[in-house]
């Protein structure tokens, strides 16, 4: 068995495998990065997922465009983030009450859209709506190790990477990105500068929404071909921990949705050549180290100041 | 209204403007004006309306009834940027500023020039207005590393760096040692000479006279009086503003100090953030007196009040009540030692605002036998305990199950006062901020308490920033700087620019008293 773990392949396998798990794990953390910095804690990421996946794999059955089917995730999720949005931007309501409800909303809506739509299939098995060619890069694609686990990766993965660098220069380049982490800090003094609160509010959560639905996507439209109610399974709370983790700085997030790739990633490989370890071990990692990561970092947290407060003019 | 043509119009003019909030009339008719180039003090007690209505000058509220109008225009914006562009700025009471950003970067959010690597321009811009004004900041270094009094200039800098005509203070001086009062008003009376008009809000009536050309009393959201500032003085401002005379001296005896109540000695302890830790804090109370600590906010106070509350557990030294070391026991041991405590935040550390004021009363006192019998609480002697409190300590609510967020400051720090003093006379009184945010009647009878207390043989420990009411209720004086006692000065000296060296950190040797000298 130990022959099977020490070769190029296995490593390859793990490595490959790693950055195709981050996936997911970089739209929904990366989205709710943009949302936190503005103040808004949006809990319901594993809800969008699922909505995501679910607007995905409907519009692609429908209509045979797996792109269409993107394009449905990214707006399904838009749409999510929308509505938390105006519950805590506009009616300012609880926002971890507001996103647990809206995580069941989610997950309850899909379902019950499944059941009406798709009735022939859930009771006669599943339908595969067919997923994304990993696309060859000539030349690229045939390098030795790096060709095999960087560029034989799905179109959304180099999505899901490039969208970390364009985030960084967002939020820390550009004047719309400052005032929004501005927002998330301190939304009274934004006010008071005549900065709009719930515009920056609204922004940062249908953004994070948009990327939590294409997360959700890439697992029906680049990897199984299938919705069904379970297909999240818990990816969106790892999000929300892989933030947490990455002590709200991008290439902290980066680092931790990798990390947990690689663990998923090793987990999956170890089953597949028969090495018994238990995987509930590594399902429970990530918040393990989450929980690590704050104790290290408490006296140097980035969380942003008013994370969860709604805003009200003229209260302090 | 029509404007006479042969004048211009004032800067801003104010014209019957009523603001409602869903209790209270907040501004109810008042009409004023400023003029380019002039000082207007507002002046008025807490709750007489004066935020209310500078926030509306500055688009963050919206008047009932009545106009406003700037250059003679009717002013109608909605949001504080509007007034920004308008050439209308501001500096807040409680700092709007971005803790974990630099200046440059809390200066710059909102304006055109946070553009993409725009920075360069706006720092080049803010070089030359510090240069002009004499004002001394790093831009680069986080806003929440800053001291207050810096952390006050940045908001002025983010009112000079938009072009301002109209510059609206309010209650600027709070948080400013003597001299960084001096050096504001320096600053105001060369924007003055710009032609900038200036409304200031304030509540104390020597900055009205060493600043102001006019000054507009308001009293309970009606405007009372403007008068030219050559033409009045303290006694008819004050009659203006209270509606009646006051006495601003507290009446008291010598004190006549018995033995040491409370021995602090060489205690360190962290801050409740970055600033504000202590170190080396050594001084003693004695009974029958009212020790005052004065110092600028942010400098120690709140940790030194944690700590002898027993919330903040000391890294070193030790604490003695009396005989008994209090060092590292428990805040309900401490209490049981004699010591009581009124916190500074009245709202988030003194009282429940949800809960009656009957509820307030009892806590931390809810376990004693008098209150609660296995377990249950006894109604009937609760609420007569209330009700005695209501009768001794003054205080107006309609009934004792009154939720004490509905009651006014004054009255719930009554009802704190009371809580920490009846029925269990204290050794040791701490009192932090006990006047803030209090109007004239409630901080004298706030003051009359404390000083009853000393009579009565309590050691009083008064934290404070206001100097005035530091000079005039306490027997000795001591500072606190960077987290040290950094001298003593005698409070029958009234010396402000004594006190304000030793607030600004400048440290006199000669004067030693309770201060660890070294």
């Amino acid at each position: 068995m130990m022959d099977d773990i020490f070769t190029h392949a296995f490593a390859i396998a793990v490595l490959a495998a790693a950055i195709r798990i981050a996936t997911p794990l970089i739209f929904g953390a990366i989205g709710e990065l943009v949302a936190e910095s503005s103040g808004i804690l949006n809990l319901s990421i594993e809800g969008t997922m699922t909505v995501g996946a679910f607007a995905g794999f409907a519009i692609t059955g429908e209509t045979g465009s797996l792109w269409l089917g993107v394009a449905g995730a990214v707006f399904a999720g838009g749409l999510m983030g929308a509505i938390m949005a105006f519950m805590c931007a506009t009616v300012k309501v609880d926002q971890i009450v507001a996103g647990l409800a809206l995580n069941l909303f989610g997950g309850g809506l899909s379902f019950f859209l499944f059941r009406t739509v798709f009735s022939d299939q859930a009771s006669t098995g599943m339908r595969n709506v067919g997923v994304f060619k990993v696309p060859h890069f000539w030349g690229l694609s045939d390098i030795p190790w790096v060709g095999e686990i960087v560029f034989s990766q799905q179109w959304l993965t180099y999505v899901a990477f490039l969208s970390v660098p364009l985030v960084w220069l967002f939020l820390y380049k550009t004047r719309y990105g400052l005032e929004l982490r501005s927002v998330g800090h301190n939304p009274s003094a934004c006010d008071m500068r005549g900065i709009s609160v719930p515009q920056k509010q609204y922004f940062a959560t249908i953004f994070g929404g948009m990327m939590a639905g294409l997360g959700g996507g890439f697992l029906t439209l680049s990897t199984t071909g299938l919705w069904f109610p379970e297909l999240i399974s818990g990816r969106g709370w790892i999000a929300l921990a892989i933030v947490i983790f990455g002590n709200w700085r991008v290439t902290w997030i980066l680092a931790g949705a990798v990390f947990f790739g690689f663990l998923d990633g090793l987990q999956l490989s170890l089953q597949a050549v028969g090495f018994a370890l238990p995987y509930q071990l590594l399902l429970a990692l990530p918040f393990v180290l989450t929980v690590v990561a704050l104790v290290v970092n408490r006296s140097r947290s980035n969380v942003p100041l008013s994370l969860a407060i709604p805003y009200r003019r003229g209260q302090r | 209204m029509t404007v006479s043509h042969d004048s211009p119009p004032p800067l801003l003019s104010v014209e019957h403007v009523t603001k409602l909030f869903p209790d209270v009339v907040a501004n109810d008719d008042v009409t004023l004006d400023v003029r380019a180039g002039e000082v207007l003090c507002l002046l008025g007690e807490n709750g007489a309306g004066k935020t209310t209505l500078v926030d509306m000058l500055y688009g963050v509220y919206h008047p009932d009834d009545g106009a406003i109008l700037f250059h003679g225009e009717p002013l109608q914006i909605k949001s504080p940027g509007e007034a920004i562009e308008l050439g209308i700025g501001m500096v807040h009471q409680h700092f709007e500023l971005v803790t974990p950003m630099s200046t440059l970067e809390n200066i710059v959010i909102g304006t055109d020039d946070a553009r993409w690597a725009n920075l360069p321009a706006a720092r080049k811009k803010l070089e030359g207005l510090c240069e002009q004004y004499d004002i001394h900041i790093d831009l680069d270094t986080e806003v929440g590393m800053l001291s207050v009094g810096e952390q006050q200039w940045v908001e002025i800098l983010k009112a000079l760096y938009t072009d301002v005509e109209l510059l609206i203070l309010d209650e600027p001086t709070a948080v400013l040692t003597p001299q960084g009062i001096q050096r504001l008003f320096q600053f105001l009376r060369e924007l003055k000479k710009n032609g900038v008009g200036i409304v200031l809000v304030t509540h104390k009536l020597w900055e009205v006279a060493e600043i102001s050309d006019r000054v507009a009393v308001l009293r309970k959201g009606k405007l009372i009086d403007i008068v030219n500032t050559a033409e009045t003085d303290t006694d008819e401002l004050v009659r203006l503003m209270v509606g009646r005379d006051v006495v601003l001296q507290i009446d008291k005896e010598p004190a006549v100090p018995g033995p040491v109540v409370l021995h602090v000695d060489n205690i360190a302890a962290p801050g409740r953030s970055h600033r504000g830790a202590i170190k080396d804090v050594t001084f003693e109370l004695r009974q029958g007196e009212i020790l005052g600590l004065a110092g600028v906010s942010g400098n120690g106070q709140s940790a030194l009040f944690d700590v002898l509350v027993g919330v903040n557990p000391p890294t070193a030294g030790t604490i003695h009540i009396a005989d008994v070391d209090t060092t590292h026991v428990s805040p309900k041991k401490i209490a049981a030692a004699g010591l009581s405590a009124v916190p500074s935040d009245r709202i988030h550390q003194g009282v429940m605002m949800d809960f009656s004021v009957q509820e307030n009363l009892i806590l931390g006192r809810h376990r004693s036998s008098a209150f609660v019998s296995r377990g249950i609480l006894k109604r009937r002697a609760i609420r007569e305990f209330a009700f005695t409190a209501i009768k001794d300590f003054e205080i107006k609510t309609p009934s004792p199950v009154h939720k004490i967020r509905l009651l006014s400051g004054g009255n719930m720090q009554k009802v704190i006062l009371a809580r920490e003093l009846m029925g269990h006379p204290p050794r040791v009184l701490v009192v932090h901020q006990p006047t803030r945010g209090l109007d004239i009647g409630a901080s004298e009878y706030v003051r009359r308490r404390l000083v009853a207390e000393r009579d009565r043989g309590a050691g009083v420990l008064l934290i404070s920033e206001d100097l005035d009411e530091v000079f005039n209720l306490c027997d000795r004086v001591i500072v606190i700087f960077g987290g040290t006692i950094i001298g003593a000065v005698d409070p029958a000296d009234a010396n402000y620019e004594e006190i304000g060296l030793l607030m600004a950190g400048i440290s006199n040797d000669s004067n030693g008293g309770g201060g660890s000298s070294s």
